[in-house]
């Protein structure tokens, strides 16, 4: 579904991605992984359309989406989460749902401004779908709440559930697990695997090991700009190279 | 030669409006490089800087050395205070508050400077008489010669401050990356009001020196602000040359375009370069493009 | 469902009460000298309002408002005055001509944020007010375009203050209304969220740069509305009105009133408006006011007056609880 074709990211003097390929395959889990400064972050936001290559390609469903910038990869199915959560702390839970339902609206300015009735009927069904995808996210009760008060580990699964009102084919998970605690970890993958299920192809930038292995179908490894290995759990976990550079020559 | 002769004359008297825009644009960018703050009110210390020196030597009858010395120290005292109450309790708030904020700065010292002095505008004496020197047939007043003197010397001293002695590279320091500089132990809230004071003090040296050429009042902040800001975006935001080349540059072309063109566009000449290089190239022709890391 | 009907009946109602008050407020002042300058305070709302959608909404910084204002009045001025064309198409043409001109400038200027949109639109401003100034042959320079007709409709003409009092506040009502919709819609919500994140809206699909331009159009539209309207109503303007003072005004006025609270617009522009009128010594301290509020109130009341007194109202009633004797207390 998602093809990275010899992707290389070069800032001023520094080599962040050297000739990084692989694929990730529709419908399954596969998850990125490498020491810090492997690249993985830079990776996405390439993906994602934030930055541009210095060269490669990266090929969505079989057109070549280079370049293409977030807004227009949003229309085409792909979505985020960030590492350092970006939520519209000033607009509530529920309200910053809303927005994930943008691409599946339309009143436009008049139409808004007019509050004509295509509008209001389009809000409440916004508002409906809105409250599904919180109940989805088990965060429900907490729709009236401002998104800023919100608890980090409340504040990943908001996120989720505004990507996932996006109806995505495919969601890039940025370090999920970044400063959950285990039991907030595990819920967390209950929830990725609800996605799974749901047809959604998910591509996971990860440190936390125990999340990683036990839900991805197959791994990426990233070090130092390169790709290094690539395979399933069990063989990830059994590559020399990938001890190597996680725990230094043994 | 009369063509020659007008154009030598607008290119000096640019070179002098331009060398007050180079100082200007110096302190817009040294706070901006340690604090990521343009400071809107950077304008209103080279007001205070002519007005305050008229006081102190009109008013007070102090003689004109003491006075500019006093005017520099006052004006300063007004950055570090503005600093302290209105910056540093927000230096994490969005731009948004920090534009807002600076711009209150700004009117609120315009807005005193009224009440205390008035609306007219003054001259300050010139610092070496009013005879103009004869240069190839242009006429430069000496005071030209005090600002390109004391311009060179305060632009060097910046230079011997910013790259060879301890506070000036820890200010250096403290705009590449605030958080490695606290990690060696550099205080970067006491650099943060370094960077008021000493451009401040600059704004104000600026203000005093041109105020015999072009007359002070209460607000010739803003434009003298905005131009000097427009030599620091042709620079890159840098506290260097190309903030300096910048200043010049708005200068004379704002001078010949005034002497050439008409002089009621005069200060529209800034402005249009000022949006042509924020519109088509906002790193400065002088400055490096840089990405940035999200 | 229940809670959509039951906030938007709030929103009604806001409206409804706020519009009630309007229209008979000249009749509560017995038609007063005090109705002149409700006028200007209908026009400096509607300016409010334009710019808190832009700024207060969106979360784009504009110096430079006074210039469509400005704009706006001179189309219409020069259009009437010195080409007797009818004042209401007048009124027309500057608002479009205005409209295009902020969504074509509003491409490149948008690009830049914070700081440099700031300075940029403030340049703009500036060069606006010069041009203004020198244009001495189309808009009469320093001296002003007087001889501005009213406006009038099916004989009536609006040449007095309880009549133009009705005229602007019909418009700043709707203008006042069309932004409550467009707050609290799916345009509403994206433009928050760009103020909030721009690169997460992104993400999620929202157009931000053609949003931004669209904001800063509409803006500059009600800001040539409110333009227009100055004009005929003053029937005399000169580029002292739409300088980069007027735009640092309606930046205290809408702080005063709260970033993004519609109704805070109003009560901003009604302030600043009324209080030179109450204190006449005000002309000597303004700046200072302006300078002292702007820093003030963004230090400790960011959410404005509207959202600023009831949550110090608040604080207040919970220390005085506190302060009171409980049997609870250790």
């Amino acid at each position: 579904m998602l093809k990275i074709e010899s992707i290389t990211k070069i800032f001023g003097g520094l080599t962040a991605l050297q000739g990084v390929s692989f694929s990730i395959a529709a419908g399954e889990i596969t998850g990125i992984i490498g020491p810090n400064g492997a690249g993985k972050t830079t990776l996405f936001n390439i993906v994602t359309g934030i930055y541009d290559p210095t060269s490669g390609k990266i090929y969505y469903g079989g057109t070549d989406i280079t370049g293409f910038p977030p807004e227009k990869l949003a229309r085409l199915g792909m979505v985020r989460t960030f590492q350092g959560i970006e939520l519209f702390g000033q607009m509530t839970v529920l309200e910053n749902v809303m927005v994930g339902l943008h691409t599946k609206s339309q009143s436009g300015i008049i139409a808004s401004a007019l509050k004509l009735p295509t509008h209001l009927r389009e809000e409440r069904h916004i508002r409906e779908r809105a409250t599904s995808w919180l109940e989805f996210a088990g965060i429900a009760e907490l729709a009236h709440m401002k998104a800023a008060n919100l608890p980090f580990g409340k504040g990943r699964l908001l996120e989720i559930a505004r990507a996932m009102a996006v109806e995505p084919q495919i969601i890039l998970l940025d370090e999920p697990a970044a400063g959950l605690n285990s039991r907030e970890t595990s819920d967390l993958a209950v929830l990725i695997k609800r996605i799974k299920d749901s047809g959604i192809t998910i591509a996971l930038v990860e440190h936390d090991m125990e999340l990683v292995m036990g839900i991805c179908s197959r791994i990426v490894v990233l070090n130092l700009g390169h790709k290094l290995a690539e395979g399933t759990p069990r063989q990830i976990q059994e590559d020399e190279q990938v001890i190597t550079a996680y725990l230094g020559e043994v | 030669m009369e063509l020659f002769e007008q154009l030598l004359q607008y290119t000096i008297s640019g070179l002098s409006t331009g060398a007050i825009y180079s100082l200007i644009g110096l302190g817009f960018a040294i706070i901006y490089n340690s604090t990521s703050i343009i400071n809107f009110a950077q304008g209103e210390f080279v007001m205070l800087g002519g007005m305050l020196t008229l006081f102190f030597h009109i008013t007070l009858g102090l003689s004109l050395p003491f006075a500019i010395i006093l005017a520099i120290a006052v004006a300063t005292a007004v950055g570090a205070l503005f600093e302290r109450l209105a910056i540093s309790p927000l230096k994490d708030a969005e731009p948004i508050i920090l534009v807002i904020i600076t711009i209150g700065g700004s009117i609120l010292i315009r807005g005193v400077a009224m009440l205390l002095w008035g609306k007219d505008t003054h001259a300050l004496p010139m610092f070496s008489g009013n005879e103009p020197i004869i240069l190839m047939g242009a006429a430069m007043m000496p005071q030209s010669l005090w600002i390109f003197g004391i311009t060179l010397i305060i632009i060097i001293a910046n230079r011997v401050f910013f790259h060879h002695s301890i506070s000036g590279k820890a200010m250096r320091a403290c705009s590449f990356n605030r958080l490695a500089s606290r990690l060696v132990g550099i205080n970067v809230k006491r650099m943060i009001l370094f960077s008021f004071v000493i451009s401040s003090a600059m704004g104000a040296a600026a203000g005093i020196i041109i105020a015999p050429l072009t007359m002070t009042s209460y607000d010739v902040g803003i434009m003298l602000g905005l131009k000097g800001f427009c030599a620091a975006i042709i620079g890159g935001m840098s506290a260097g040359m190309g903030t300096v080349a910048g200043g010049l540059i708005v200068g004379v072309l704002e001078s010949l375009g005034a002497g050439l063109v008409s002089s009621g566009y005069k200060d529209a000449i800034a402005f249009i370069i000022l949006l042509i290089i924020l519109l088509i190239r906002p790193q400065g022709l002088f400055g490096k493009g840089e990405a940035e890391r999200v | 469902m229940k809670l959509l009907e039951g906030s938007m009946k709030q929103e009604m109602m806001k409206f409804f009460v706020f519009a009630a008050a309007v229209f008979t407020a000249p009749v509560f002042f017995k038609g007063g000298y005090i109705v002149n300058v409700l006028v200007f305070v209908g026009i400096y709302t509607i300016l409010a309002v334009a710019l808190n959608l832009l700024l207060g909404l969106a979360g784009q910084i504009s110096l430079g408002q006074a210039a469509f204002f400005g704009l706006g009045a001179y189309i219409s001025g020069v259009l009437t005055a010195t080409h007797g064309v009818n004042p209401w198409l007048a009124m027309v043409i500057s608002v479009i001509a205005v409209g295009i001109i902020a969504f074509v400038l509003g491409f490149p200027i948008l690009k830049l944020k914070g700081h440099y949109l700031a300075m940029a639109t403030l340049g703009m401003g500036i060069i606006v007010y010069i041009v203004f100034n020198e244009t001495i042959d189309i808009t009469g320079g320093p001296s002003g375009l007087s001889g501005i007709p009213n406006l009038s409709i099916c004989g009536v003409i609006f040449n007095s203050d309880m009549k133009n009092y009705y005229l602007v506040w019909s418009f700043a009502i709707v203008t006042i209304l069309l932004s409550v919709n467009l707050s609290q819609s799916r345009i509403g919500r994206a433009l928050r969220a760009i103020h909030d994140s721009e690169v997460a809206a992104r993400i999620l699909g929202v157009n931000v740069r053609l949003l931004k331009v669209h904001i800063f159009t509409i803006s500059g539209i009600f800001s040539a509305l409110a333009g227009s309207l100055y004009a005929h109503t003053v029937q005399f303007i000169s580029p002292a009105s739409f300088g980069f003072n007027v735009s640092i005004e309606l930046l205290t006025m809408v702080i005063i009133g709260g970033l993004g609270s519609i109704y805070g617009s109003f009560l901003g522009a009604a302030i600043l408006t009324l209080l030179p009128e109450l204190f006449r010594s005000f002309q000597d301290y303004d700046i200072i006011i302006y300078g002292l509020v702007l820093i003030v109130m963004t230090m400790f009341m960011p959410g404005g007056l509207v959202r600023g007194i009831p949550l110090l109202a608040r604080s207040l009633l919970a220390k005085v609880k506190a302060g009171l004797p409980s049997e609870r207390r250790v």
